[in-house]
């Protein structure tokens, strides 16, 4: 007895294509665009924020020429890691430290202190002076420091190694001394002893304590003040690309015995530090993208719930029309990863838009992998597909006959 | 009394019944347990035209889904064809329920953001009717159910007699040999009741089986067999014959 429909074949098995598939999840979303758009959001601010944040790094990481700080590429700077009111750096610190290759000047200095303000340009004892720093510094550490003197000269290494009374003084505390010309050879006193001004500084570079303060030499503070109160430290101008080795070396250079009592540190490298602050801003942002696409995920899930217990009369009719509970999980599961794919395409596009006003704002190059683009909307279907498992899963659990009877 | 095909195994020509229900029962398991469906036979020949009254709750509605393979009895076997559809994997069932069974229900259930022509095509959809085939079945099946003009219209725009031809144009659209009626003018007014009948009855005329499930005594009165179902047992109402337009076999004999 011939029963063709009883077997299926091909012509008579219930069947969902792919393209019948894709315009039935598109025609649900449609039913609803408003609830439809709302349920993107999510995913569009996810995906969107992750394109932006790459995107943005990426460009960022791009700019090293506009960052780039020749000033500090070339500073090392040696801290005195011993004990307190001791110093460690050797008598010839700065000659040892400008042997090395690589370094245009040195020198050690530190901040000479006094229980009251100590400098006066007046020998008069009992009264109270003027509370301008006083820095011992070495004639290197003036010179790595890059001071000018519009006035008169630096001291040098013979007032150092004569342990003379001399002093610089940085502009501003000339003004404040009331010292303006070196023509008659002002002497000024440093708890209550005098030293002759011989320059006063023009500005410097590196150390813009120098112009707030009195400078002696650091032999001098040393047989007048004794040790440094707080630890001093070398300043080292070292020529471009050379202060890494420098900072390397210049421990064991300045004390063999014990290296471990000096601690350089050089320049981070400026694209590694341009790299270290974007990552750690991007560790932030990249875990608030995550949260978003987390949130929208949990609404696609959400909506997609809700739709299939709005629509369980239509699940029933659907199974009467001949779907599998397989069908139905398909379509629901278009449906969410529809939305997801929706929310990833227009994330990308908002990214890219972003990463765009931002480096036009900057008068930056744009820099931006196209595979994180095209990998966007991917990553939105995904999690779509992803929050429709379970809505899919009850929808196709649903008896016909129960949904019809709704 | 218990209602048997009066035929035997093999009548119509010896072709099978297009409906065998044998010891039937259906029991929803509730709680409470409810014995929807008392152990009952029926046969239905290709080509009737049946009835289906009773009050609500008797059982109507089980029965319907038993038969339309949205659901699988508790006892008994449901032969479609003479094959046992009841115990069938959900894969033929399905298949089954796409090719071979149309169904119009009292609410219509159209998609109401789809067109006419929309909502008759999902039918084609599970039914792996190729895309191009489509089109020109969906407005043969429109134009059978009288509303050829109306095709691109929204269901909010059609009155209720129009949404429920909509309704037998889509359980027609696939050509299945059996359409399954529930309470189909439940929702309507006198004259598109009047109207539906006339298009079961001209189906039924045009070679389909026909099994309505009605309380309307003027739907009822249009086909050729009117059975009553009470408390979940079936009951061949007195002087109607048990025959469609060429059913020549008794499908239940009353004792």
């Amino acid at each position: 007895m011939g029963l063709p429909w009883a077997r299926p074949n091909n012509s008579t098995v219930s069947r969902l294509r792919a393209r019948d598939l894709g315009s039935e999840a598109l025609a649900g979303l449609l039913q609803r665009p408003g609830r439809s758009v709302l349920t993107m959001l999510g995913t569009v601010m996810g995906i969107g924020a992750f394109v932006a944040i790459v995107g943005l790094s990426q460009t960022a990481s791009g700019q090293i020429g506009a960052a780039f700080n020749e000033q500090q590429a070339t500073q090392v700077i040696v801290r005195d890691n011993g004990a307190a009111q001791s110093l460690n750096f050797p008598p010839h610190a700065d000659a040892v430290v400008d042997r090395i290759h690589g370094v245009i000047a040195a020198g050690v200095w530190w901040p000479v202190q006094f229980s009251k303000a100590a400098v006066s340009a007046m020998p008069a004892a009992g009264q109270a002076g003027l509370a301008v720093p006083v820095i011992a510094a070495t004639p290197g550490a003036l010179a790595a420091s890059g001071a000018m003197v519009h006035n008169g000269v630096l001291y040098n290494q013979f007032h150092q190694s004569h342990a003379q009374n001399v002093a610089v003084i940085g502009a501003a505390a000339a003004a404040q001394l009331g010292i303006t010309s070196l023509e008659n050879q002002p002497a000024i006193f440093i708890a209550g002893q005098p030293f002759t001004v011989v320059g006063i500084l023009s500005g410097d570079q590196r150390l813009p304590a120098l112009e707030l303060a009195v400078s002696v030499p650091a032999s001098t503070a040393l047989r007048l003040w004794g040790p440094p109160a707080s630890p001093a430290q070398m300043l080292i101008h070292a020529q471009l690309g050379a202060a890494q080795v420098v900072a390397a070396q210049a421990p064991i250079a300045l004390r063999p015995d014990n290296p471990h009592l000096m601690k350089a540190s050089a320049p981070v490298n400026p694209a590694q530090l341009q790299h270290a602050v974007t990552a750690s801003l991007n560790t932030l942002f990249l875990t608030l993208a995550a949260i978003a696409l987390l949130v929208g995920a949990i609404g696609i899930a959400n909506i997609t719930l809700v739709a299939v217990l709005e629509r369980t009369g239509e699940i029933g009719l659907r199974r009467a029309l001949g779907a599998r509970p397989v069908h139905i999980a398909a379509q629901f599961l278009g449906e969410s990863t529809a939305l997801g794919l929706g929310g990833g395409l227009v994330g990308a596009s908002l990214g890219v838009l972003t990463t765009l006003a931002v480096t036009i704002y900057h008068s930056w190059t744009a820099i931006l992998d196209p595979r994180i683009v095209l990998a966007a909307p991917a990553a939105g279907a995904v999690i779509g597909l992803l929050a429709g498992l379970y809505p899919a899963l009850r929808a196709s659990a649903i008896e016909p006959a129960e949904a019809l009877r709704r | 009394m218990t209602p048997s095909g009066a035929s035997g195994p093999a009548g119509q020509n010896g072709q099978p019944p297009l409906i065998r229900l044998s010891a039937v029962a259906y029991t929803y398991q509730g709680p409470p347990v409810v014995h929807a469906l008392k152990p009952l036979d029926l046969v239905i020949w290709r080509g009737e035209h049946v009835a289906i009254m009773g009050p609500s709750g008797s059982g109507k509605s089980t029965l319907l889904n038993l038969i339309g393979l949205l659901d699988r009895p508790t006892e008994g076997r449901v032969e479609i064809d003479g094959t046992d559809m009841g115990g069938a994997s959900e894969r033929d069932r399905a298949a089954a329920r796409a090719r071979r069974i149309g169904f119009v229900f009292q609410t219509f259930q159209l998609l109401a953001h789809r067109t006419a022509a929309e909502n008759v095509m999902l039918a084609q959809v599970y039914a792996n009717i190729p895309r191009r085939r489509r089109r020109a079945d969906v407005m043969a099946a429109l134009a059978q159910v009288g509303l050829a003009g109306r095709a691109d219209a929204l269901p909010t725009a059609l009155s209720g007699g129009e949404q429920q031809r909509v309704a037998i144009a889509r359980a027609l659209v696939n050509r299945p040999p059996l359409l399954l009626c529930d309470e189909p003018t439940g929702n309507l007014d006198t004259t598109a009741t009047s109207e539906l009948s006339d298009l079961l009855a001209a189906l039924n005329h045009g070679g389909t089986t026909v099994l309505v499930i009605t309380h309307n005594p003027a739907v009822a009165g249009r086909a050729g067999r009117r059975i009553m179902i009470r408390d979940g047992q079936l009951s061949e109402q007195a002087g109607t014959h048990p025959a469609g337009h060429n059913g020549d076999h008794h499908g239940l004999a009353v004792g």
